[in-house]
């Protein structure tokens, strides 16, 4: 059994912040096999076209047959913990100043054996389930974890160090005005985020689940408003050294093609809301995340973009915001490389239509902002990169994989 | 059924070469490998010309391979190896060269290996060890080799029954030897009492069952007998070697390593039985491999290596005389010298040459050689057989 996370006690502001250090980010190409499955919570290992062998550490070639066609695909991650040992001492420097530190070699039933890091709750000679996790420096590291859900498992320190777990953490939800930012705040809150900080434009405008809003326990209305790069720097000045997890909910959704349009009035606007304003945010608040990513226990751990799907494939029924979309989704691979360094990560969420008032006329399957609170904290927890919510999202998704010149065609017919 | 091995006849192994080691060290690798060469010159009294062969093992040397050694160097040779296989280079260094020389390839080939330890280089040198370390085995923490013979060592003990008082008795006669050694880094005694005390690194393995990461270079040069003779040399016979990659790929971990494999085939080449060795020197990077070498080289069957440690002595003078020179843990890992530590030892031994406590009486020694953790296991194994050229 894990003990349970002790709350952190305030920072002392006299005290230097440790200084986030990475541990080794350097894989081979083939290897980033596994970052890609692991960046969406996919146990992947290579396996062998012609003679189904399962292999690991990643190979360009079968070691049984020799075929060069070895996909990753999904695989069994069961296996047994045959050995462990407590690191003591390292002479890398990330993991010198977290010792002691336990890893071990797990023998998965497919037949690799895997060096893994440990979950407290694992044993040696138990079972154990294997996980491929990012780590600070954003690649796929395996780790053993107890075979079922035991009590506190997440308060593992080995475990937080790979996960985003907004418990105990300080949350920013940047726009609290729509349905979408009250869902975060109240999942947020249920996760025992010890603060959630939720951003209101012109707070003296009244608006739908306000008064909802600010009974959640430990929400902390602030205002902030994404088009006003005064109002950003204000409220970064004041909340930053705070902030553990950003969650941008700030929206605009507005049907219709980019000839359509007529003129670029809307377009700002879109492009105002998601572009300018993510980059605002990620302006004010990405350098003091990135200085606190090893900031203990809550050190700070997340930037989340909820994106929409048709940021991956243009749907030119919403093309002109599907446009404003794939900028947020470039932007958002800058602002992850230039948060790494921090190890911090950046969690892009692509999600389908959502069931608000702007997706009216779309048929279902549509997400509830519920829905997408939920799998962003599900996201949270679990360490994911990228995540795609609802069936929607998940068709898109595969269809992509196989054929995007497709996906083209049937989102324009 | 394959064909019977040929004997290394008329090929001889000479002129021992140890440049004392240091712990740190602002020369380069290139330093350190010209220094042994030269030594091996001017202990056979020839001249770079002389050389027209070159087999070289080192971790530092990049950019370059042994080719760029050559210019760098000034020698021509006829006949070039470079053999980057760690504890296992010196095996395969002396049997490519014993067959080079056999065949009339090349007459006098220089055997080297030398690294330089740079403060950090070590650490670099570690995190780009192999595609393998990189991906699979780094990312994990110990920055090194430790916790990887830990979950070795942790499952020998499991399932032989060793304890931590069987790899320090090893350490410990390795220590006495040690000090009779006059190269060797750690001069100071070492009780069983210093070894059970010393802080844990990554359980169970402690620190002195680590190996001290430091430059340094090994040589020998290997020839003709009657080349040797010739010069006035003192050298070893060449009776038999094995050499074995990426054996039991199949034991989910090491228990044993390629000598398992190999070892009746080396004992029939050499004619002897493994009751004639005089003394063994194995490859220490960790104490457990120590005692798996005692195991799959014969001396004792697969599991008995704690009682075999606990029924002898392993000092020069003991009942089974082991690392005499006091080996890796006692003289210090330079790098790929560590593979050419013990034979170099051995070849100075038999030869009537030893630096340090000389096992009295000694005709056939045992070498064995083992590197290459590229990710869970040594890969490479290696071992000679080696006696004393008589009259």
């Amino acid at each position: 059994m894990t003990e349970p996370l002790v709350r952190p006690k305030r920072k002392n502001p006299l005290k230097k912040t440790r200084e986030p250090l990475l541990p080794q980010a350097a894989r081979s190409r083939t290897a980033l096999g596994l970052t890609a499955a692991a960046a969406e919570g996919r146990f992947q290992l290579q396996i062998c076209a012609d003679c189904a062998a399962v292999i690991y550490p990643p190979r360009d070639a079968c070691p049984r047959c020799l075929s060069p066609r070895i996909p990753f695909k999904d695989a069994r991650n069961d296996g047994v913990l045959l050995a462990e040992t407590t690191i003591r001492a390292s002479t890398d420097v990330y993991f010198r100043e977290r010792v002691p530190w336990r890893i071990g070699v797990v023998q998965l039933d497919s037949g690799p054996t895997v060096v893994a890091h440990l979950h407290g709750g694992v044993r040696e000679g138990e079972r154990v389930k294997l996980e491929f996790k990012l780590d600070k420096s954003g690649q796929a590291v395996a780790v053993a974890l107890p075979p079922t859900e035991a009590l506190n498992m997440e308060a593992d320190l080995q475990w937080r160090e790979l996960t985003c777990d907004p418990k105990y953490r300080r949350v920013l939800v940047t726009d609290g005005r729509g349905p979408v930012g009250q869902a975060m705040a109240r999942a947020m809150s249920d996760a025992e985020a010890s603060i959630v900080f939720v951003g209101v434009a012109d707070p003296w405008k009244p608006f739908p689940g306000e008064a909802a809003l600010g009974k959640i326990p430990r929400v902390e209305i602030v205002p902030l408003d994404v088009t006003d790069t005064t109002s950003i720097e204000d409220i970064a000045g004041e909340i930053g050294p705070r902030v553990d997890i950003l969650i941008n909910t700030a929206e605009h959704v507005r049907a219709g093609g980019v000839i359509e349009r007529k003129s670029l009035a809307v377009a700002r606007e879109e492009m105002e809301i998601r572009y300018f304003g993510l980059t605002r945010l990620a302006q004010s608040f990405g350098a003091i995340l990135r200085a606190r990513g090893a900031d203990g226990v809550n050190s700070a751990a997340a930037f989340v973009n909820l994106l929409s799907i048709y940021a991956l494939a243009n749907w030119p029924a919403y093309g002109a915001f599907s446009a404003t979309e794939a900028a947020c989704l470039s932007a958002a691979q800058s602002i992850r490389t230039e948060l790494r360094e921090g190890g911090i990560k950046v969690v892009n969420v692509f999600s389908g239509p959502l069931d608000t008032e702007w997706y009216q006329t779309v048929p279902p399957p549509r997400v509830t902002p519920v829905a997408l609170a939920s799998a962003v904290l599900n996201a949270l927890r679990r360490g994911l990169e990228d995540v795609f919510v609802g069936d929607v999202a998940e068709d898109i998704r595969a269809r992509l994989s196989v054929n995007p010149k497709a996906v083209e065609r049937e989102l324009g017919s | 059924m394959a064909a019977p091995r040929m004997a290394y006849d008329g090929v001889v192994a000479t002129a021992p070469v140890t440049i004392p080691y240091r712990r740190y060290s602002t020369n380069s690798a290139h330093w350190w490998i010209g220094r042994a060469v030269r030594a091996v010159l001017q202990l056979a009294e020839l001249k770079p010309a002389d050389i027209d062969g070159l087999s070289v093992s080192s971790f530092t040397i990049g950019p370059d391979t042994a080719v760029g050694l050559t210019q760098h160097l000034g020698l021509s040779p006829r006949w070039l190896d470079h053999v980057p296989l760690g504890g296992a280079s010196g095996f395969v260094g002396l049997r490519r060269a014993a067959r080079a020389v056999q065949c009339g390839d090349a007459e006098f080939v220089v055997c080297v290996a030398g690294d330089t330890n740079h403060v950090d280089s070590f650490r670099r040198t570690l995190s780009t060890f192999s595609r393998f370390a990189q991906d699979a085995v780094y990312p994990y923490g110990s920055g090194g080799p430790n916790a990887g013979f830990a979950l070795i060592t942790r499952n020998y003990m499991k399932r032989y029954g060793a304890t931590r008082e069987d790899f320090g008795k090893i350490c410990v006669a390795q220590r006495e030897n040690a000090l009779k050694f006059p190269y060797a880094l750690m001069k100071k005694p070492l009780t069983l009492e210093d070894y059970l005390n010393a802080r844990a690194i990554s359980d169970p393995v402690h620190l002195f069952d680590c190996v001290m990461p430091c430059a340094g270079a090994e040589a020998f040069l290997v020839c003709r007998e009657d080349r040797a003779r010739s010069l006035g040399l003192k050298a070893t016979r060449i009776l038999a070697t094995i050499e074995r990659h990426n054996a039991f790929p199949d034991d989910p971990i090491q228990i044993r390593g390629g000598w398992a494999m190999d070892a009746s085939e080396l004992y029939a080449m050499a004619g002897i039985k493994a009751s004639e060795v005089d003394f063994l020197e194995t490859y220490d990077d960790y104490p457990v491999i120590c005692m798996m070498q005692m195991e799959d080289l014969g001396f004792c069957a697969k599991g008995e290596g704690p009682d075999f440690v606990r029924a002898n002595s392993f000092t020069t003078d003991g009942s089974f005389p082991h690392n005499t020179s006091g080996g890796q843990l006692s003289v210090g890992q330079a790098g790929a010298a560590g593979g050419y530590l013990g034979l170099v030892e051995a070849v100075r031994q038999l030869s009537g040459a030893a630096l340090g406590a000389p096992v009295a009486g000694a005709r056939i020694g045992l070498v064995a050689g083992f590197g290459m953790i590229t990710y869970d296991r040594g890969l490479s194994s290696g071992a000679a057989v080696l006696a004393r050229m008589d009259g």
